[in-house]
């Protein structure tokens, strides 16, 4: 039984579906990583598993549990997190203030995951009562993954933490994403910067057009011709 | 000396008054807007609702009997909160909630409590008739005569026992506000619905939860500010409709969905406009044998009927400084 097992989704916002059946699985150990051109579904993939959109068929399951159109409030105490693409922190709000939203499902005490999230992003603690608007755009990913991992999640989902950072925050968020899988928390990351993605990740799912294209280790894609001619943005190499 | 006495007792006391009630009021205009993206038209009336609900209480208590070092509506004031939190919650349910279900704009959400207004208004009338009544009918007004002990000082600082318990009470809920959206895990979550609400209910925040905060503390609020209102002026169904308007105003100087902007936007205009009204010659009449001619009797910025207009000033200059307001709220 996979973690999260997403079986012929097909689901979109209301008109046209976008998803055209999508299957996924992933285990706690893995780091998944979707790629594909734009519009190919992947961002609305990981909205479909957290109940930000209507899955129309199909079925989504976590840890065994049918999860199918659940809403977040009943998912992030389940063990699933989401690092949204876009405004994904509370600009307004202190950088502690915003990972303890992330841990408002919870009603223990949530100090020693703070800690943890301290430790494993260190800028924040120095910059904890500054407000999440004034950082810059690494940090504030940093603090945006923070704020998912607050709740402890068993599968944290991540829309392309690496955009609109410049090559060297690139790397940094890669190194942590990796930090955090290692400690125990499995990954699904949409990503656009995909060969550089691929190249940790454990599984890798190429979509087009709503459907699984390609689907293998990430070491397995990057090597497949077709998908680096098709989707990598030419022959492997290097 | 007994000019500027009189220049506190008139501007500074009712200012602050004025400004008070503005700010509690603006404060559930702007929570409002933070949280649920739409101008609560019905304010005013909830206002107005909460004086009345205060007004009956106050009525009960008394016919059982029960006398207060204090006002009778100060008294009843907690319980008066309380009920109309309920109504506050109940009005939500019964007609924005619907609406919201739906995916109603922000502007059928107005146009939906501008038909709240109408219901409360007709159902105040149609109860209490369209006459105004007071809450000092059997009992009286406590005034404070604060002598200064100045030579040829004649006139003494004045003001009601109403009056500053109205101050105390502003400054309790204020107080009690801060320390619940800084302190608290709701009021943290309702900071943060109203800062990104997508990414609230992503962090599975109970947004229905907060919602329903929302409308008790705005509910809560509003039978305060009412109260206070008809305890300053006396009870009329249109007694805080007529003020709606700067309420707005404070709510967006200060910048919507900022609760602190609020309550800085509620003094300014009620500073603004008793400042406006007042009758600055006054002021000259010590120094009329200096000048040769003579001083004009009237100097006040505008004349006591256009207050009104004071709010849409301090508004449009405000504006034209920080478009989103002195906090910075939101924009749209």
């Amino acid at each position: 039984m996979s973690l999260i097992e997403i079986k012929d989704v097909v689901g979109g916002y209301g008109g046209a579906p976008i998803l055209n059946g999508v299957n996924i699985a992933i285990e706690q150990s893995d780091i998944g990583v979707i790629v594909g051109p734009n519009g190919a579904g992947k961002s609305t993939t990981l909205k479909a598993i957290f109940g930000l959109l209507k899955v129309d068929s199909g079925s989504i399951a976590f840890a065994g549990e049918e999860i199918t159109n659940s809403l977040p409030d009943r998912l992030v105490p389940k063990g699933l997190s989401f690092v949204p693409q876009e405004k994904n922190v509370f600009t307004s709000m202190s950088v502690e203030e915003n990972l303890e939203m992330g841990a408002f499902t919870r009603k223990d005490d949530f100090s020693t995951t703070l800690d943890w999230v301290y430790d494993m992003f260190p800028p924040l603690l120095e910059k904890r009562h500054q407000k999440a608007g004034e950082l810059s755009g690494g940090q504030r990913q940093m603090v945006a993954m923070g704020r998912a991992l607050m709740s402890q999640p068993r599968l944290l989902m991540l829309d392309e933490p690496s955009a609109g950072l410049s090559p060297r925050y690139v790397l940094e968020i890669f190194d942590q994403i990796v930090k955090v899988n290692k400690a125990g928390v499995g990954i699904l990351m949409v990503e656009q910067n995909a060969r550089q993605a691929l190249a940790f990740a454990s599984k890798g799912f190429v979509l087009a057009n709503g459907q699984n294209r390609f689907t293998g280790t990430g070491a397995e894609l990057i090597a497949d011709p077709d998908v680096a001619k098709s989707f990598l943005g030419g022959e492997a190499k290097r | 000396m007994n000019e500027l006495i009189f220049f506190f007792n008139t501007v500074l006391v009712s200012g602050t008054v004025l400004g008070s009630i503005y700010a509690i009021g603006a404060i559930g205009v702007t929570l409002i807007f933070g949280i649920l993206r739409f101008a609560h038209f019905a304010h005013g009336d909830m206002m107005t609702m909460g004086g009345f609900i205060a007004f009956l209480l106050a009525a009960a208590f008394s016919a059982m009997g029960i006398v207060a070092p204090v006002p009778t509506g100060f008294l009843v004031l907690p319980i008066a909160m309380v009920i109309a939190a309920f109504i506050a919650l109940g009005i939500d349910k019964g007609f924005y909630a619907p609406l919201r279900k739906r995916g109603a704009k922000p502007v059928t959400l107005l146009i939906a409590s501008i038909g709240v207004t109408l219901i409360i208004q007709g159902l105040i009338r149609l109860f209490f008739g369209s006459g105004s009544y007071s809450f000092f009918e059997t009992e009286t007004k406590q005034l404070f005569k604060i002598p200064i002990p100045i030579e040829g000082v004649t006139r003494t600082i004045n003001f009601t026992q109403p009056q500053l318990l109205m101050v105390v009470v502003t400054v309790i809920a204020v107080l009690a506000l801060h320390l619940f959206l800084t302190r608290s895990r709701l009021g943290k979550a309702m900071r943060a619905m109203a800062d990104n609400a997508d990414l609230a209910q992503v962090s599975g925040i109970n947004t229905k939860l907060v919602v329903r905060v929302t409308w008790i503390i705005a509910g809560a609020l509003a039978c305060m500010a009412g109260t206070m209102l008809a305890l300053d002026v006396s009870l009329k169904p249109d007694l805080a409709f007529n003020i709606v308007l700067p309420i707005f105003a404070a709510a967006i100087v200060g910048g919507l969905g900022q609760a602190y902007g609020a309550i800085a936007g509620g003094f300014l205009i009620g500073f603004a406009e008793t400042l406006a009204i007042f009758n600055w010659a006054i002021l000259l009449r010590p120094f009329k044998d200096m000048v040769p001619f003579a001083l004009p009797t009237d100097l006040a910025v505008v004349p006591t009927e256009y207050k009104l207009t004071v709010a849409f000033v301090i508004l449009v200059i405000v504006l034209l400084w920080r478009p989103t307001g002195i906090f910075k709220g939101a924009s749209t």
